[in-house]
């Protein structure tokens, strides 16, 4: 594993505002990181200051080992940038647009030809590539922008808000689509606020708020400290003192009573065959047992409970 | 910025110039001024090639009076040239760098590995390249116009001067380019970077010519007991009108069309003795009499330009 990116108290300040507040980020090369938090907690402020587009206050960013301010076009030349609301230029082609920011990159035109031909054909745009951009609907412009990225052969692609905007399936079809280059091993850095469609995509998040990062780390870890268990398993049942029948069950942490004959049940594993077999064992009637991975909103609402948030989903 | 940068911030700059000169022969808008500039050089230099086939029978300029001859009510090429170019400078130039903050393409554009500078500077080019294809293309359609109506070829000088023209005339434009871009870094909204621009196109062609007398009457009053103030008067009028753009335009224009100007300012008789009054001034006298002209409308376009460069470097591209 190589460090990629690399950012070491990094802060942003407009005026006396914060907009990033002392963050420390490393993302390994061939993964998909996360950044992820509500409206204005500095998530493309990070992003803007990791391609060299804003200058920060203080700290230092390392990106493929080299300095974005000192070396920027070095570094733009390896990266792809999806911004948050793309645009492009309405009255030239998806194919007009793509070969302009190619030969902008540095491509030739017979390499950069042979490239955007097989970039439109991976987003699946390759009907439309001669048609005026002006025409396009959010999600296509969105695929046409994750094209650009794959024309430049990218070696570190960062998408801010990929998915926002797009209906579920298009926003599925998306994230297929960013999961397979990342099997190719391109690395990304997406920023979200839509916590629950992220985690099933991202193999670290880092959870923003306010400017900093609260919680860095995988999902399933980050569920399980601050959750305590991964696994909720709810249980109906009649006729059995859970608290007596769970008592010693391994990997069980937490037993919580909901509205009528419901109970939580936190566990760091599945023990859904375990706590059915004693129920019964025991002589109760289970009406029915159900498991509910933990998302990330509930990490984040737990992590920062107590404090005013306001969590975008 | 940081003070030692990597590879030449003039990487893209061709591409960028290219695309943007691209965009502008393909828009509506251009094609519209540029019709506009089109009805208005012909009508005006027909009109004058009927004076001048009235009138004058032996003048040694007969081609450059194309350009200045004046025909009721139709005024001269010049005069609509000085009016006219600037407007289409400013339909160039208006939206330059907001409308690609308002598209949303500046940031995607930004990330491929070009320098601000060459995205600026691609587009004034890309501008100017315009500005030259349709001024060159209309030089030579009014002095095509003229050898085919005239029935003769125009001399060597009166090409020369005629180059010059263009020359001064693609300066001009330049000016009012670079001002259009200012504006357009400068304020967010495209609309009302225009306004601005055709602003200061009124203040400066219309306004400026009633204003700078107004001006200089309050600053330099005459004392009517002292001869000298009438004449230091004049001077501070002429300082203040050399301020607008059209004004150095006008003497410059003045200067090279009109061979026989022997001074843009005042003159005064013992200056001219020796002189033999309306004899034509060799072209080489001509182009250092309007060289401080133009020295100011490049200046003019220099700093213009570095307002617009400045502003653009210390801008946020989030979007
Ligand atoms: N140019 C600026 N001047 C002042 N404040 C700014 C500027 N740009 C951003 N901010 C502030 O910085 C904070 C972080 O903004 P940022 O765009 O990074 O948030 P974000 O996490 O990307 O939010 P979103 O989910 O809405 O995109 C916001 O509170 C914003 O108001
Ligand atoms: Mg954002």
């Amino acid at each position: 594993m190589t460090t990629v990116i690399e950012a070491r108290g990094l802060i942003k300040r407009y005026g006396h505002f914060a907009a990033v507040d002392g963050i420390d980020l490393t993302v390994e090369k061939g993964e998909v990181f996360g950044l992820l938090g509500p409206n204005g907690s500095g998530k493309t402020t990070t992003i803007l200051l990791l391609l060299g587009l804003t200058e920060p206050t203080a700290g230092s960013i390392s990106v493929l080992g080299l300095d974005p301010l000192r070396r920027p076009l070095a570094v733009k030349r390896r990266i792809g940038y999806l911004p948050d609301q793309i645009g492009f230029y309405d009255h030239l082609t998806a194919w007009e647009n793509l070969a302009y920011t190619a030969r902008l990159a540095g491509l030739i035109s017979k390499e950069a030809d042979g490239r955007i031909t097989g970039a439109l054909g991976r987003v699946r745009l390759e009907e439309v590539a001669n048609r005026r951009v002006a025409t396009f609907s959010r999600g296509m412009r969105q695929r046409l922008g994750l094209a650009e990225v794959l024309v430049k052969k990218a070696e570190i692609a960062i998408l801010d808000e990929p998915t926002s905007g797009l209906d579920p399936q298009s926003a599925q079809e998306l994230l297929d689509l960013i999961r397979e280059l990342a099997g190719e091993g391109v690395t990304f850095v997406l920023s979200s606020h839509q916590l629950a469609m992220m985690q099933t995509i991202c193999g670290r998040v880092g959870l923003f708020r306010r400017g900093q990062v609260g919680l860095v780390g995988r999902v399933e870890d980050l569920t399980a400290n601050v959750l305590g268990g991964t696994f909720r398993i709810e249980v109906e049942t009649e006729n059995a003192d859970l608290v007596k029948v769970l008592a010693g069950v391994r990997h069980v942490s937490g037993l919580t009573p909901l509205q009528g004959r419901r109970w939580r049940i936190d566990a760091d594993a599945d023990v859904r065959a375990d706590v059915a077999h004693r129920i019964v064992g025991a002589g109760g009637a289970l009406h029915s047992i159900t498991m509910r991975q933990a998302t990330l909103d509930e990490v984040y609402v737990r992590f920062f409970e107590g404090e005013n948030h306001d969590v975008a989903a | 910025m940081t003070s030692r940068r990597e590879g030449s911030p003039f990487a893209g700059l061709s591409t960028i110039a290219l695309k943007e000169a691209a965009d502008h022969m393909n828009s509506i808008r251009i094609h519209l001024v540029m019709v506009l500039v089109l009805l208005t050089a012909i009508g005006s230099v027909y009109a004058a090639i009927g004076q001048i086939k009235a009138t004058v029978g032996e003048d040694q300029f007969l081609f450059l009076r194309l350009f200045t001859t004046a025909q009721q009510p139709l005024p001269s090429f010049v005069f609509f040239l000085g009016f006219l170019v600037p407007l289409v400078a400013i339909a160039l130039g208006f939206d330059a760098i907001n409308g690609e903050y308002n598209r949303r393409t500046l940031s995607r554009v930004l990330s491929q590995p070009i320098y601000r500078d060459a995205l600026l500077t691609g587009k004034f080019l890309g501008g100017l390249l315009v500005i030259a294809i349709c001024l060159l293309a209309l030089w030579l359609l009014v002095t095509g116009l003229g050898m085919l109506l005239l029935g003769l070829p125009p001399s060597g000088e009166e090409i020369a001067r005629g180059l010059a023209f263009l020359f001064a005339s693609f300066v001009y434009a330049g000016v009012w380019l670079a001002v259009a871009l200012a504006f357009s870094t400068i304020v967010k909204s495209p609309a009302t970077s225009a306004l601005c621009a055709l602003t200061a196109w009124l203040l400066f062609t219309v306004f400026w010519p009633m204003l700078a007398p107004l001006i200089a009457g309050a600053v330099a009053p005459i004392d009517p007991l002292d001869p000298m103030t009438a004449v230091h008067q004049i001077h501070v009028q002429q300082a203040i009108a050399r301020i607008s753009p059209n004004t150095l335009y006008g003497e410059t224009t003045l200067a090279l069309l009109n061979p026989a100007t022997r001074s843009l300012g005042l003159l005064f008789a013992d200056q001219l003795s020796g002189a033999l009054m309306g004899a034509p001034l060799p072209f080489s006298l001509s182009v250092v009499l309007i060289w401080p002209q133009l020295a100011g409308m490049i200046a003019a376009l220099l700093v213009l330009f570095t307002i617009a460069y400045v502003s653009f470097q210390r801008q946020e591209i989030r979007a």
